[in-house]
């Protein structure tokens, strides 16, 4: 059987890579991305544990997590695309109206 | 957790599941409204709102748990959701007039911010990290929405994409963050991991590793809801941007809903979390530099700004580093409930400052969204004299100045510090207040001091009058007495229920 400690650390590299996606990426769409893939090394991370702890809090999360990143991406991509609308762009280095 | 019909114990939950509930009706009765009566939408959820108050008063004293202990009702749920309730309540009396006025008006505007509203009552009321998590979603996606929601409008669409972005990012640290914990006490739920943080404090190994880690990236994802330094870039970009009745409600609502949680996860959850000698938790530290940093760098960088609103989002951070002092206070046992009680009462003294004085911003915005400078204040006392009197209290009262709601909080926060022997923390508080009277004093210079052309303050509609009206009493009233305010929070206790 794969230890737990295994797919933690996959998901630990699964979640860092997201944070510098979200963190280097301009591309509003693939930062979005970089947001789903943390969430899935969360969910990763949770169902490892749940197998660890023979329980199912874990998995029961995971649910809840998929549920709620449905929400999100409902809203995001309306977001998305109202700022392509008036911008003809959606590199979010060019959201710079506000400063100081 | 047992699932069993006996331990949903529906009645507790009545007020948040009511307003939830209600809110989707709302959206439905909006749709069916004809045309000529959509302006009614509002007033229904202010009818929303009065019930749920009144559920809330009648449910404020239990001390139980329900739905298989996932949530709580105690004094601190009843306290906060009654002061998340009054701040949704003035900021539709803000919004009424100035949805219609710029063009933005649409019925599920109100259903939103009911729907966070609700996310807030579920925060204060979270028991179980699953709990936490949906409540945040439930109280961060519809600010997203909201904030976004002056159409055609490129300043607030990208307050809205950036606010999301942000929050998502937060979002995901949140859940790595819970995920951790309950790799290593294997449950999700409040009071259970209590019990479990001791076991693995005295053994050690891999297990305090995921706690002391989880810990952290808890700290950090509600950090960012709350808007604290190092995570409060966003802040100032989506509060200018965003239209002003919404920016007030978030800077009143994620705040109250991030610090609920702030508090039940490390005071209630993690009390027992501490390594070596010292019996102060690990996160109490964190949390003391976080509150230094928050207070000095709110403080000093809203001194150069030039645009109302966004001097008042530099503010709110600072005003959050005041309420993460307590918070680090709450980290000595012996102090919890001491400390508890000043959050509650320095968070309820801010609602009624600050939505006031974003209710005054909202008076001199011009229907463009323009006319939020500084500059803009200038004639404001000569063409609204007693609205210009109103917001010298408001600025009074965030600068801490005797008499108001604001010294009220302050004097709660800063004995609960120096309680705590947290004597460094409290030098810095005083020292940033004192920055704070100078960009404070100077909106009321331009108010009264400075000769011009009066504004003729447009937005100063009947509804928004009522809004300063009523965040003024809440002001006076807490500042001139405030045994009101320690009388009100006395029963506030912090323990985990089971």
């Amino acid at each position: 059987m794969v230890p737990t400690e295994a797919y933690v650390i996959l998901s630990m590299v699964l979640f860092a890579m997201g944070t510098l996606g979200v963190l280097l990426r301009r591309n509003a769409i693939i930062v979005f991305m970089s947001v789903e893939l943390m969430l899935n090394a969360s969910n990763l991370a949770l169902v490892a544990f749940s197998r660890q702890w023979q329980g199912v809090d874990g998995q029961l999360f995971t649910f809840f997590v998929m549920t709620v990143a449905a929400a999100e991406v409902a809203v995001g991509l309306a977001l998305i695309v109202a700022i392509f609308r008036t911008k003809q762009s959606i590199n979010i280095d060019e959201l710079h109206l506000m400063e100081g | 957790m047992t699932p069993s019909g006996i331990d949903l114990n529906l009645g507790a939950t009545l007020p948040a599941v009511f307003l939830a509930l209600a809110t989707t009706v709302l959206l439905l009765v909006d749709v069916f409204l004809p045309k000529e009566r959509r302006h009614l939408t509002a007033w229904l959820a202010m009818g929303c709102i009065g019930v749920t108050f009144l559920l809330t008063l009648f449910t404020f004293n239990l001390q139980t748990t329900a739905l298989s202990e996932m949530f709580i009702a105690d004094n601190f749920t009843g306290f906060l959701n009654l002061i998340v309730l009054v701040s949704a309540a003035i900021t539709i009396l803000i919004g009424i007039d100035y949805m219609n006025r710029t063009g933005s008006a649409r019925g599920e505007f109100w259903s939103l911010l009911l729907l966070s509203t609700s996310g807030v009552m579920f925060m204060a009321s979270a028991n179980d990290l699953v709990v936490v998590f949906v409540a945040l979603e439930l109280l961060s996606i519809p600010l997203y929405v909201m904030a976004a929601f002056r159409s055609n409008n490129p300043k607030s669409e990208e307050s809205g994409m950036k606010y999301f972005i942000l929050g998502a990012f937060a979002s995901a640290f949140f859940v790595y963050g819970a995920a951790l914990v309950y790799g290593a006490t294997g449950t999700t739920n409040l009071s259970e991991i209590v019990t479990a943080v001791a076991g693995i404090t005295a053994s050690g190994g891999a297990s305090l590793t995921y706690l002391v880690v989880g810990a952290g990236l808890i700290i950090v994802a509600l950090g960012f809801k709350v808007a604290v330094v190092p995570f409060h870039m966003w802040t100032p970009d989506v509060y200018e941007g965003a239209p002003t009745p919404v920016t007030a409600f978030m800077s009143v609502g994620a705040k109250i809903g991030g610090f609920a949680a702030l508090l039940r996860v490390l005071v209630t959850a993690l009390p027992a979390l501490v390594a070596g000698q010292s019996p102060d938790p690990v996160w109490m530290n964190t949390v003391m530099i976080i509150a230094a940093l928050t207070m000095i760098v709110g403080n000093f960088v809203a001194v150069s700004q030039t645009n109302l609103k966004r001097m008042l989002a530099y503010s709110s951070i600072a005003h959050a580093g005041y309420i993460l002092m307590a918070v680090a206070a709450a980290g000595n046992p012996l102090q919890a409930d001491g400390a508890a009680q000043a959050a509650l009462v320095y968070l309820l003294a801010y609602t009624f400052t600050n939505l006031g004085a974003f209710a005054v911003v909202s008076a001199i915005e011009k229907d463009d969204g323009t006319g939020t400078e500084l500059t803009d204040l200038i004639g404001f006392a000569r063409s609204k004299p007693l609205l210009a009197a109103m917001m010298v209290v408001f600025m009074f009262s965030l600068t801490g100045i005797p008499l108001t709601a604001g010294f009220t909080g302050k004097w709660f926060i800063f004995q609960s510090v120096i309680d705590a022997g947290l004597f460094p923390l409290a030098v810095v508080g005083v020292l940033t207040s004192v920055v704070s009277a100078y960009y404070y004093v100077r909106v009321i210079v331009n108010m009264y001091l400075t000769d011009g052309e009066g504004d003729p303050a447009a937005g100063a509609t009947r509804y928004v009058n009522w809004a300063i009206y009523i965040s003024f009493a809440g002001t006076l009233v807490l500042g001139l007495f405030p045994i009101l305010a320690s009388n009100l929070t006395q029963a506030v206790t912090l323990v985990a229920l089971r």
